[in-house]
């Protein structure tokens, strides 16, 4: 700081600055991609441990003897299911009841604000069924819960045959210190939401410590499958994960995060690149904000949980249901002697693979480095500002620029790109109905297309409107309107990363060279269509293609194209269904912040 | 005072004390086989000595009235006392109502005698001596948990003072009971466990069961019909439940043996009655289950507003233990089915809302009488650190806004005393009375967290306290046993009956801090301001301009000559 106040020192310190400040740009941006790509790398990251002392120390023994058992039920439930057209309610009730539970249905409806076409729903109505294995002695305080969704066609009734086997035999044990709810949820997350907020006849059994949700859809798997991203990018509390992985490594059970298996050759480049792959796939889903299991809305109230889904594929070693309820069992016994929620261990992390992981003090730098480009160029706007250049013969002119670029000339495109932005949040909604008259489009294809509608219009309006209002722009305008719009997105992606990381750095990996680089006096043609390319709906364009590159399920331009369609209309009914806040962030901020950089390049 | 042997009933049997000096000790369990398959097993202790601990009466010689709990009332003034330990929670829509409801944890509440001045300052002593007596976190019981219902909470011995200023109510819901409650509680029996009921009384079996309560109650009550002079009364109750799963292996079969593994040989000598009842009121023809060895005593009574009819095995008598001397009862189920009831009133409570800041409360509370409205007092005690809106509470039935006719409400004060809400609301037929209230969550001061802040605070149970429309009452057609001319105008005294009904305690989440960061915190804050926060401000408050450095002393003498001549300085 005595550095700063000496104002020679200080002058100096600046001209350097200001001198170098685009190969320092240039420099933190190459280090922050650098950094964020070492994170995969695995002596830089640190291996997973258990920190909750409860559920550490303590092995159980797993006895869970009923495999076949409840295969037995879980073809008995597909039958019913049959014969029923849906969730065979009045089965699934009985056999609760007659595993020593105690019963309770929950009717729900819902209508999507527009029809859910990957789904195929719009009016939705449904039943969930849980059946509360109360503990002795205790006072209902605490509960876990194990879910198994019912889902139309022929998947997932062994998860409702295991979970009912583990009902039964959990009811016999004595150790149990906490309620369970065994829940059959209809309609995967609709089902679950109606389930867990709270109306007079949801799930109550106390306040829930955990929760699981199991899909398992063969009578043998190869692998276990963990998911942690649940809605807003919120995971859960990294010694969940922990659990499930210590106890795959106990009962020999091979266990995947992001559908990838975890390898031992780090130090060559195809171990690497499966790391990075992994980590990749798992930012890629974090910054969906979408929840990728039944279990994402439990973490909004501070509920640890995850999904666990068994896969078979084509590998020779196979784990029969017995291992796997013996595998449930374990981790509820450790989470039954839970004293404290957990919060020993990590909310905020990567995971490059089931092992390893990367924790927020290693990632945040990644994200710092990005970041800072936004101050320095923000240093140098200001101190562009703060000094106009010594032109003589302009001296005059120059002066009377300094005051110029009144309230009017900076707030008229703020108010503008920020109006574009609410166009973009509502008309979509607002507007399927006539949409749907007009054209002949359904409604959902009416609420996408109208979205890039307006997105695109957006791109056509506001560069002109500060002509109209102010006249030609001036130099000492654009600076003002960039250093504004500069600071804002270094806060947006700043609050954005703090929250979700994945969100933040994937709209600073794009945003940041934006805003780095635009100013009127760049060749138009080129910068524009460098800019169209960085635009958020682009990068969720590339997401889309670079999501399905990683999930080595590559799809060809015209796919992709219908994919990215109905990854936007699922952004939009996540929104409404369940509050998801990317959809609003990105229209309501982040695209008015990236047209006021558009609106830099049209300047003059 | 002679030790009243009788000899009449002593023949060749132990011999048997019944009233000496006033005193005496009634035992008996009763067994009620549930809906569910479980079994209900409640045991009651009563001592009735006709004494007079007040009025400075010194009394000092105890026979079967336990000594340290008489000291506790003479020295506390003491009028009435109630306290309660139960662990887990009793299932009303599986179980039916309770014999002595409970809430789950330590409950204590105790009526004083108008002569106490200081109430809060005896309330306090009392505590700390009944937290030896009982082995338990009664000591814990201060004025932030300590509440004075206005109407919850009646005496339920004789006397007309009903100022509640001597009324001190308080519920522990956090208190574990394990066995260390239990031996304190047996050795206030006068057989101890050596004898009678008690013996059956052994904790590794209490405690694998699904419910466990214990209780002592101490009140006055009249000597006899008419009343002119008071005795005390000792109930100590123990109420037990036994799952059907876990205690029998899945087998529909019950034994004295099986649920407490002992059987019965004798009856507690001291005692005057000493008796086991089975309720068959559900299985009048021994279809549902059936009882072994059968016993021809019948006895009816009309309990919780129902009539019920029980087997009745007389201890006292010889040939209850038949050719084997020792009674082992066994129950066995013939059929099995498990439905829910519907009691008449029941009620539960949770927590709604998500993160840290704020919530609300639900309770609801059931009154499934097919056509008969009653009220309900509901109690509500809530801990200062949640801050009551009490704003927003609302109480609906049915869709539409139900005024309570009788608002009592205290609000808290910060660390000094809870927020007491008691209302009256009337719960109309087949209905869910919904009362909801919003809260803040407090931030606590470091100190005050408790060692596991992360596993939430406890909210005590609510308390609901009813008048509810008799079974009895209702079955105006039925003719049975009862002669036509006594059954036109609904009998008034069993047209009703007092029900308390105690909701769920509630665990709920406070805003906690990382315990680990205040460390990181201090230095990364410290460090802050020390370094960074004077420069900072300099920076941003002071313009900084260059100056000439000040002329050495040479110069300045010079200038100050230059200056005297008129010559324009150096």
């Amino acid at each position: 700081m005595g550095l700063l106040s000496d104002p020679n020192r200080r002058r100096a310190l600046i001209s350097l600055l200001t001198r170098l400040n685009s190969p320092i740009c240039v420099v933190c941006y190459m280090a922050g991609v650098a950094w964020f790509m070492g994170l995969a790398f695995e002596p830089f990251t640190l291996r997973t441990y258990m920190s909750e002392n409860a559920m550490g120390s303590t092995m159980v023994e797993e006895r869970f003897p009923a495999g076949e058992r409840a295969l037995t039920t879980g073809r008995e439930f597909s039958a019913h299911k049959k014969k029923a057209g849906g969730m065979p309610v009045d089965w699934l009730v009985k056999t609760m009841q007659a595993r020593g539970l105690e019963v309770f249905t929950q009717r729900f409806s819902r209508k999507l604000p527009f029809p859910d076409e990957n789904k195929e729903r719009y009016m939705v109505k449904g039943t969930n069924v849980y059946g509360i294995l109360r503990a002795p002695r205790a006072p209902r305080t605490e509960a876990l819960v194990l879910s198994a969704p019912c889902t139309p066609g022929d998947s997932n009734n062994q998860a409702v045959g295991l979970l009912l086997g583990l009902a039964q035999y959990f009811r016999n044990q004595i150790y149990w210190a906490k309620d369970i709810i065994f829940l059959v949820n209809e309609h995967d997350l609709i089902g679950m939401q109606a389930c867990i907020t709270f109306s007079p006849d949801s799930c109550r059994g106390g306040s829930i410590q955990a929760a699981l949700s199991l899909e398992l859809s063969s009578d043998v798997i190869t692998s276990m499958d963990l998911v942690l991203e649940g809605l807003n990018g919120q995971l859960p509390n990294l010694d969940l994960a922990n659990l499930f992985y210590a106890f795959c490594q106990k009962i020999g059970v091979l266990c995947t995060i992001q559908g990838k298996l975890q390898r031992n050759d780090w130090d060559s480049v195809s171990g690497y690149s499966h790391s990075v792959q992994t980590m990749m796939l798992m930012v890629m889903k974090q910054a969906s904000g979408r929840p990728w299991g039944d279990h994402g809305l439990f973490l909004r109230y501070h509920i640890e949980a995850a999904s666990i889904k068994g896969i078979n594929s084509f590998r020779q070693y196979k784990t029969d249901v017995t291992t796997i309820g013996r595998l449930l069992e374990g981790m509820y016994r450790k989470l039954n002697n839970l004293l404290e929620r957990l919060h020993q261990s990590y909310f905020f992390y990567l995971m490059p693979s089931l092992s390893h992981f990367v924790s927020i003090g290693y990632y945040m730098p990644a994200f710092g480095l990005l970041a800072v480009i936004l101050l320095l160029r923000a240093l140098d706007l200001w101190v562009q500002l703060a000094t106009p250049p010594p032109r003589t013969e302009d001296g005059i002119t120059d002066k009377e620029q300094v005051s110029s670029p009144g309230v009017l000339s900076v707030l008229t495109p703020l108010v503008i790109s920020h109006l574009t932005g609410v166009a973009l949040y509502t008309l979509p909604i607002q507007f399927q109905e006539m949409a749907v008259e007009q054209f002949p489009v359904s409604e959902t294809e009416a609420v996408v297309l109208t979205a890039i509608g307006v997105y695109t219009a957006g791109l056509a309006l506001p560069h002109n409107t500060h002509r109209l209002l102010s006249g030609e722009g001036t130099e000492q305008g654009w600076r003002v309107l960039k250093l504004v719009a500069v600071l804002y997105l270094a806060v947006l992606l700043g609050c954005t990363a703090l929250i979700n990381f994945s969100l933040g750095f994937i709209l600073a990996l794009t945003l940041v060279p934006v805003a780095a680089f635009v100013t009127p006096h760049v060749p138009k043609v080129l910068s524009a269509f460098i800019l169209v390319i960085l635009s958020p709906a682009c990068t969720l364009l590339f997401s889309v293609f670079f999501f399905q590159e990683l999930q080595e399920l590559p799809v060809s331009f015209q796919e992709g194209w219908l994919l990215y369609l109905s990854v936007i209309s699922q952004g939009i009914l996540d929104h409404f269904l369940y509050g998801s806040l990317v959809y609003p962030l990105i229209a309501l901020l982040v695209y008015p912040c990236w047209l006021l950089f558009w609106n830099i390049l049209f300047w003059k | 005072c002679a030790t009243g042997i009788n000899m009449q009933a002593a023949h060749w049997l132990a011999p048997r004390m019944t009233r000496q000096c006033g005193n005496d000790f009634q035992e008996e369990l009763v067994i009620r086989p549930l809906h569910s398959g479980d079994i209900y097993a409640s045991f009651q202790f009563r001592t009735v000595w006709e004494t007079d601990f007040m009025r400075g009466n010194k009394v000092s010689h105890y026979r079967l009235f336990p000594k340290s709990l008489g000291q506790v009332i003479s020295k506390f003034s003491v009028r009435e006392l109630h306290i309660s330990f139960t662990q887990g929670y009793w299932r009303t829509m599986q179980w039916g109502q309770p014999f002595q409801p409970s809430p789950p944890g330590a409950e204590l509440w105790v009526w004083f005698q108008d002569s106490v001045t200081d109430v809060d300052g005896t309330w306090k002593e009392l505590t700390n001596v009944l937290s030896g007596i009982f082995c338990a976190s009664l000591n814990f019981i201060d004025s932030t948990n300590t509440v004075q219902p206005s109407a919850s909470f009646k005496p339920l011995g004789i006397g007309n003072e009903t100022d509640h200023r001597f009324l001190r109510y308080a519920t522990l819901p956090r208190e574990i009971v394990c066995t260390e409650n239990l031996t304190p509680w047996k050795k206030l029996l006068p057989c101890g466990s050596k004898a009678g009921l008690a013996v059956l009384l052994k904790s590794e079996k209490l405690f694998h069961s699904s419910f466990h309560s214990q209780a002592v109650h101490i009140r006055p009550v009249c000597q006899d019909w008419q009343c002119k002079t008071t005795s005390w009364e000792l109930r100590q109750t123990l109420n037990v439940v036994f799952d059907l799963h876990n205690s029998a292996q899945g087998k529909r079969e019950w034994s004295l043996f099986k649920m407490f593994s002992r059987t019965l040989t004798e009856a507690c000598p001291l005692a005057s009655s000493s008796k086991i009842y089975i309720d068959i009121t559900d299985n009048p023809q021994g279809e549902q289950f059936e009882v072994s060895p059968a016993t021809p005593l019948l006895s009816q009574a009309v309990v919780l507003g129902d009539r019920r009819t029980f087997s009745v095995y007389d201890l006292t008598q010889q040939i209850t233990f038949g050719t084997v001397r020792s009674l082992n009862l066994l129950i066995r189920w013939k059929s099995s089915e498990g439905d829910m009831l519907r009691p008449l009133l029941h009620a539960e409570r949770y927590v709604a809302g998500y993160g840290l800041q704020t919530g609300e409360i639900h309770t609801l509370m059931y009154n499934n009488h097919p056509y008969r409205s009653f009220p309900v007092l509901l109690l509500d005690s809530v801990p200062w650190y949640l801050r009551l809106y009490i704003h927003t509470l609302t109480v609906t039935s049915k869709g539409k806004d139900n005024k309570p006719s009788y608002i009592h409400y205290q609000p808290s004060k910060d660390r000094l005393r809870p927020h007491l809400l008691e209302m009256l609301v009337q719960l109309p037929p087949n209905s869910v009375t919904e009362v909801t209230v919003q809260f803040e969550r407090a931030l606590l001061k470091w100190t005050e967290y408790t060692p596991d802040p992360n596993h939430g605070f406890y909210v005590g149970s609510s308390v609901i306290s009813s008048l509810v429309p008799s079974i009895v009452a209702m079955d105006t057609n039925s003719t049975r046993e009862r002669p036509l001319f006594s059954s036109f105008f609904p009998c008034k005294e069993e047209s009703s009956y007092f029900v308390r009904v105690y909701t769920e305690p509630l665990l709920v989440n406070l805003p906690t801090p990382d315990f680990s960061m205040p460390y990181n915190v201090i230095c990364l804050t410290c460090t802050v301001v020390a370094v960074g926060y004077g420069s900072l401000y300099n920076l941003l408050t002071r313009s900084f301009q260059i100056e000439e450095p000040s002329p050495g002393l040479a110069k300045r003498i010079a200038n100050i000559i230059r200056k005297m001549r008129g010559v324009p300085p150096l």
